[in-house]
């Protein structure tokens, strides 16, 4: 039955109170462990064709006399266009069409950041849109740019407003502390740079708009469209069936979508619109920089008593200011927390999501500051993070639906206990050591999302839902469940995705969602399916449903003495299907939803040159069910190497003095390659949440990057003594803190920071 | 016109002084399983073999390989590593996977069971953001399974 509830949606760690239309979830979870199908390793649903080139993504489409575009895009990090003529862009050969400022609102005169997309040309070719583009006439105004993120909070230049959490008494919590610890900390820009750039293909077909998009947001790609075009929501066809990554940064129809749409208008062809790498370096957003003021108190037995924090969040000129507290707010048990973050709007591209925005860089600081604590106390960092272990939800004194990390800090004990021969390897020049840090975030997904499932006679089945698979192989583990469900070789599922007009409301692919709330659907559809196939049977063989079950593909009863192929009963429907459906249940009220994890890193430092290596990272999380083991642990190996990146080499940089972006391309973003990856062993607690849906399975795409970068720093600590505050650690990072760290000796307290603040309140 | 055997076909390509070989494959035959991320030669997506050589397309002019044997993805669409590669989840999102084949099929073309040393130098010029290195190494050790 449909039910009407008012609840709390998050995605990203924003939360949204709504109303919901959901529908009950009245089936048992499985008792855990690996099953038949679900639980056991499963390679790719369409391994096969992604491998062979098959596929076709976005950047493939090529529909008849589909035009191509370029787009004017401002180079400065602050100015006004002054005077703008297309006439020549139009004279140009191929050209068919051109718009400009105020033509659509995402083209704009005024620039906030460099990369704005100003001018757009349709042509023939790519590269006959290239040029009639260079041929626009364009007179600038540049202005001054505002790059300095504390200045643009002076100034109350803020993307949103400012975000202040408070429990219990940050003052005096410190008060009663024995031992007070500060640092300030600060991230880097980095770039989500999926392989197929930001892209759409549009056409109009009738009063349809059809919609080809490379997107983690189907159902969000059409509520834009529709509510810009004012036409109701069927007359937009999203679709995307293979999708070159995302990590966040495509959940929205962007500027190139509504750039094709209007071209296509006017044209009346089919229009590509694709980033370029360079624009997509620029223009397509990022994981903003952060500056984190943090200050922790704490009892000699290492009780923590007051956790304070100054955030800001260098958001860019537009976006959000991501929950970069969340961390602090949830990861420990502390009755004193404040926290306040501030996003500050500044002359540069605007954020967007990038694999738990906020989460892996507050947990850079707040766990690095941790393992400060754990030298000044003489404890062991794992000891005490047990010790400030939180059983409720220490935001709101909620109970956890399900959480395991005092179970991950269990087997994190052998990989953390390696840390003595590890160090023992350590060289006059090379020092080597170990360094953990905890992981929390959400991922509990939500309603509404909805699966079909039609079954035919020849006992296969396939699933009908409008949903993506962004790479996490989200199509592999719905197969999983259907099969699982239907008692069913996996090989007799087929999954059909991708296509607004081709399947029901789906979630969307952005807080590792798609499994949490795409695969309960999916599962209630099944049984839809199943409880008609044993009605069916049970009239067929005069038996009581409630002695019928399916089970490798035959229907059998209780007393084992009916055993028929599936096939014998579904058989009977000739050409006819079953048809079944199911939602997403709500989730648990009054409970916190969240996924925990832990990581161990060993690292090797140069302290001569600064280099630094990863040797083997340890991580184990605690996600509920896991549906496919072998999908799960490509996703923690992917999320880590990101994080290593993000740890070593990755740097979006900008001229200080103009806010120009210097690395455009990939020679000069420094995305890891296969020879920067260490030994990544990886471990799942795989206990499902009982009090989550019918899996009890949360999400995996984003935790893994959340605890590396911290785990990295503190093995870099561990092995030198140095205290990196920065990320990326670049050699002039690592060089700096080594000869901090020489100047205070590596006993004693280390000096406090030049230009440090303490944080709000204090 | 140069002509070009694509995976054992002949073709004469029309593309103007300039085209490269990846919008040749792409636009001109309809060979789309070559895949460009950067188009300037830094990520190698766009790598096909020329007369067995891994070679990136997108800098590559059509014209630089008149008379060449050019072999792309769709020509080795039954080749083991192509199995391999499914076989051992070496592939997240899949844009870097053909690229990443070629350049796995021309190493063990060359050296057929080749060491980790080896593996990694030959294909770090094959970037994956998905991060499916340690199963792409997986994949080019277990090819012959
Ligand atoms: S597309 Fe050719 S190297 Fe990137
Ligand atoms: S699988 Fe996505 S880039 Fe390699």
């Amino acid at each position: 039955m449909a039910r009407l509830i008012r609840t709390e949606k998050e995605v990203e760690g924003r939360f949204e109170e709504v109303w919901l239309v959901v529908e009950e979830d009245a089936l048992q979870q499985w008792p855990a462990g690996a099953r038949e199908v679900v639980g056991q390793p499963a390679t790719r649903v369409d391994g096969l064709e992604r491998a062979r080139g098959e596929a076709v993504y976005t950047a493939d489409l090529k529909l008849p006399g589909m035009l191509h575009t370029a787009v004017l895009r401002c180079p400065y990090a602050h100015a006004r266009v002054a005077r703008i003529d297309l006439t020549p862009a139009l004279a140009r050969p191929g050209v068919h069409g051109a718009i400009g400022p105020r033509d659509i609102p995402q083209l704009e005169e005024e620039c906030g950041y460099q990369g704005t997309a100003v001018a757009a040309v349709a042509a023939d070719t790519f590269e006959q849109a290239r040029a009639a583009v260079a041929a626009i006439e364009i007179e600038w105004e540049q202005l001054e740019p505002v790059l300095d993120p504390d200045e643009a909070i002076a100034r109350k230049q803020l993307v949103g407003e400012p975000r202040e959490r408070s429990r219990g008494d940050l003052e005096a919590g410190l008060a009663e502390a024995d031992i007070v610890v500060e640092g300030e900390y600060r991230t880097q820009v980095v770039l989500q740079s999926s392989l197929e750039t930001h892209q759409s293909v549009v056409q109009w077909v009738g009063d349809t708009i059809e919609v080809y998009t490379s997107t983690q947001n189907i159902w969000g790609v059409r509520e834009e469209v529709s509510a810009a075009l004012e036409i109701p929501g069927d007359k937009v066809r999203v679709v995307c069936h293979y999708m070159g990554g995302g990590f966040g940064s495509k959940n929205d129809a962007d500027d190139f979508t509504f750039i094709a749409i209007e071209l296509a208008k006017r044209t009346a062809r089919p229009v590509r619109c694709a980033l370029t790498r360079r624009e997509e370096n620029i223009a397509s957003g990022n994981r903003n920089a952060t500056i984190q003021r943090l200050t922790i108190g704490a009892k000699a037995d290492g009780t923590l008593t007051a956790l304070g924090g100054e955030y800001v969040n260098a958001t860019g000129w537009g976006g959000w200011s991501t929950p970069v507290e969340g961390p602090m707010q949830q990861l420990y048990s502390c009755p004193n927390v404040k926290t306040t973050t501030w996003g500050a709007k500044i002359n540069q591209p605007p954020m967007k999501p990038f694999r738990a925005p906020g989460f892996v860089e507050g947990t850079f600081g707040l766990e690095s500051l941790i393992d400060v604590l754990a030298g000044k106390l003489d404890m062991d960092p794992l000891e005490l993070r047990r010790k400030n272990y939180a059983g409720n939800d220490p935001s709101d004194d909620r109970p956890y639906s399900g959480k395991n990390l005092m179970e991950c800090y269990r087997r994190a004990e052998p990989h953390w206990e390696r840390r003595h021969d590890v160090r023992a390897r350590s060289t006059d020049t090379v020092k080597r050591g170990v360094g953990m840090a905890s992981q929390v975030w959400y991922g509990g997904g939500g309603p509404p999302s909805y699966a079909w499932i039609r079954v035919g006679s020849d006992g296969h089945a396939t699933v009908v839902t409008a949903m993506q698979d962004i790479g996490t192989g989200s199509k592999t583990a719905m197969a999983q469940i259907a099969a699982e469900e239907l008692g069913i070789p996996l090989d007799h599922v087929t999954v059909t995705i991708g296509d607004s007009a081709r399947g029901p409301y789906a979630s969307l692919s952005a807080g590792s969602s798609t499994i949490p709330s795409m695969g309960p659907a999916v599962r209630a559809a099944a049984a839809d399916a199943k409880r008609q196939i044993i009605e069916i049977a049970a009239q067929r063989f005069d038996l009581e449903e409630r002695v019928l079950d399916i089970t490798v593909g035959n229907v059998v009863s209780a007393d084992g003495n009916l055993t028929v192929p599936l096939t014998e009963v579904l058989g009977l429907l000739e050409s006819a299907q079953i048809l079944g459906k199911g939602a997403r249940g709500p989730n648990p009220t009054g409970m916190t939803v969240l996924t925990f994890g832990v990581q161990v890193a060993e690292v090797a430092v140069d302290v001569e040159t600064g280099e630094v290596w990863v040797d083997r990272i340890a991580a184990i999380h605690d996600v509920g069910r896991v549906i496919n083991p072998l999908g799960a642990e490509s996703q923690i190996e992917g999320g880590i190497i990101q994080g290593i990146g993000h740890t070593l080499s990755e740097h979006r940089l900008h001229d200080p003095r103009t806010g120009q972006i210097l690395t455009t391309g990939l020679d000069a973003y420094k995305l890891p390659t296969i020879a920067d990856v260490p030994e990544i062993v990886s471990e799942l607690i795989d206990q499902p949440d009982e009090h989550l849906t019918n899996l009890g399975s949360k999400g995996l795409g984003e935790p893994p990057i959340i605890p590396t970068a911290a785990a990295i720093a503190n093995a870099i600590r561990d092995a030198t003594g140095a205290e990196v505050h920065e990320l990326p650690i670049s050699r002039e990072e690592m060089l700096r803190a080594l000869k901090e760290a020489k100047e205070r000796g590596r006993i004693g307290a280390p000096k406090e920071r030049e230009g440090h603040r303490a944080p709000a309140g204090v | 016109m140069p002509e070009v055997n694509v995976n054992g076909h002949a073709y004469a390509v029309h593309g103007a002084v300039g085209t490269t070989l990846a919008e040749a494959l792409r636009d001109e035959l309809s060979l789309t399983g070559t895949k460009v991320a950067c188009g300037e030669g830094h990520c190698g997506a766009c790598t096909v073999l020329v007369d067995g050589i891994p070679t990136l397309s997108c800098i590559t002019l059509v014209h630089a390989v008149d008379g060449a044997k050019v072999t792309t993805i769709e020509g080795l669409r039954d080749h083991p590593m192509v199995y391999s590669f499914v076989r051992a989840d070496a592939l997240q999102c899949g844009f870097c996977t053909p690229g990443q084949i070629i350049s796995a099929v021309a190493l063990v073309d060359s050296k057929a069971a080749p060491s980790t040393e080896e593996i990694r130098h030959a294909m770090a010029g094959n970037l994956c953001r998905c991060g499916a290195y340690p199963k792409i190494e997986e994949a080019i050790r277990t090819w012959q399974d």
